[in-house]
């Protein structure tokens, strides 16, 4: 029994959850090519939605929780700790790693809260809404280019852009965290279509390409 | 597909766009003093124009925010962008469309009742806000 108690509560938790693309992640490595194009989940982003308006003391005293609230469509903000997307004038979303959530020991949520007092705005918990796909390669663009109407090339998208968009028509937050790297949040019961659909658009780059 | 610019997020497809009706049919100041006809007229009974019209669009897929269009309903050509709560304008008076203003206006559906101050906030890593807002179509 006391060996019982040595676990932390993280594995006791751990061991329970499936995370919403879990069944797809054999097929996510089988369908993935090495230096080119690859699909991963990273499941259990914790993930705070915020509804404050920028600029005024709350959404200042929130700000410096998650270093600063993104200005303008496709901004994207924050510190070692969290990163903040823009979702809308008085809206955002927060992600952060698996551990900063609070059944596991991490204190962001409740510094959101502290911060937000009876302020005027929200912060809910979000980190069971959607899951995170890490698309990644020299083509990663040109999958997601088969089914997103954005203009996704460097020159208009930069690295450090999130755009809510439609990718295979379902709704998602694409952020383009490096020059060949996007993390894609679909809602987790979109995440089976959508993993499906990459898998499906990534199949062409596993063949050699043709002159 | 209609290419519809969002004051907030630039142009996107239609598909990321929720319809809203007609725009600027006021409610009632008294409801419960209208006769069954003039409610359901409120409720139901809307313009059918051709031509020039005034509609709610909704950006459900990006930013979630209401603004009001002026659309030509046969050509589908889009004459003017303005916030919720903003007059009706006029294309022929000369004012062109309004397309970079965020609908921040106080009697928007956005939740402030000011506009967001940009002043002391830390950016942080993102760019500087250009004109057209990143991903933009031109």
């Amino acid at each position: 029994m006391a060996k019982t108690t040595a676990h932390t509560v993280r594995d006791n938790d751990l061991s329970r959850r499936t995370s919403p693309a879990a069944p797809l992640a054999d097929a996510f490595e089988a369908g993935s090519v090495a230096g080119v194009v690859e699909l991963r989940e990273e499941p259990f982003l914790t993930m705070v939605g915020l509804r404050v308006q920028r600029g005024t003391e709350v959404g200042e005293r929130i700000a410096a929780v998650t270093g600063g609230l993104p200005e303008a469509s496709g901004g994207v903000s924050g510190n070692e700790d969290s990163s903040v997307l823009w979702l809308g004038p008085t809206e955002f979303l927060v992600v952060a790693p698996m551990e900063a959530h609070e059944t596991l020991g991490g204190t962001l949520i409740q510094s959101l809260r502290d911060a937000l007092g009876d302020g005027a705005g929200q912060v809910v918990d979000l980190s069971a809404n959607r899951t995170t796909f890490e698309l990644t390669g020299s083509r990663a663009r040109a999958v997601l280019e088969k089914g997103c109407s954005l203009d996704l090339h460097p020159r208009v998208l930069e690295a450090g852009t999130a755009l809510s968009t439609e990718i295979g028509q379902i709704p998602v937050v694409l952020w383009k965290t490096g020059d060949e790297s996007f993390r894609i949040f679909p809602r987790a019961s979109f995440a089976d279509f959508l993993g499906r659909w990459l898998l499906d658009a990534m199949r062409e780059f596993a063949s050699p390409e043709v002159p | 597909m209609l290419l519809i610019s969002c004051p907030n997020c630039g142009s996107r497809d239609e598909t990321e766009f929720h319809y809203g009706g007609q725009a600027h049919v006021p409610y009632p100041e008294n409801p419960d003093e209208l006769t069954d006809r003039q409610w359901a007229e409120f409720l139901f009974y809307r313009d059918n124009t051709k031509g020039s019209f005034a509609e709610r669009w909704l950006h459900s897929t990006g930013c979630r925010q209401w603004f009001n269009m002026l659309r030509d309903t046969v050509t589908y050509d889009i004459q003017a962008i303005y916030p919720m709560g903003a007059p009706r304008p006029v294309p022929d008076a000369g004012e062109p469309a309004d397309f970079g203003t965020a609908s921040l206006a106080p009697d928007s559906t956005t939740t402030g009742t000011t506009g967001p101050s940009v002043a002391s906030t830390d950016l942080g890593p993102a760019e500087p806000a250009a004109t057209a807002p990143k991903g933009a179509m031109k």
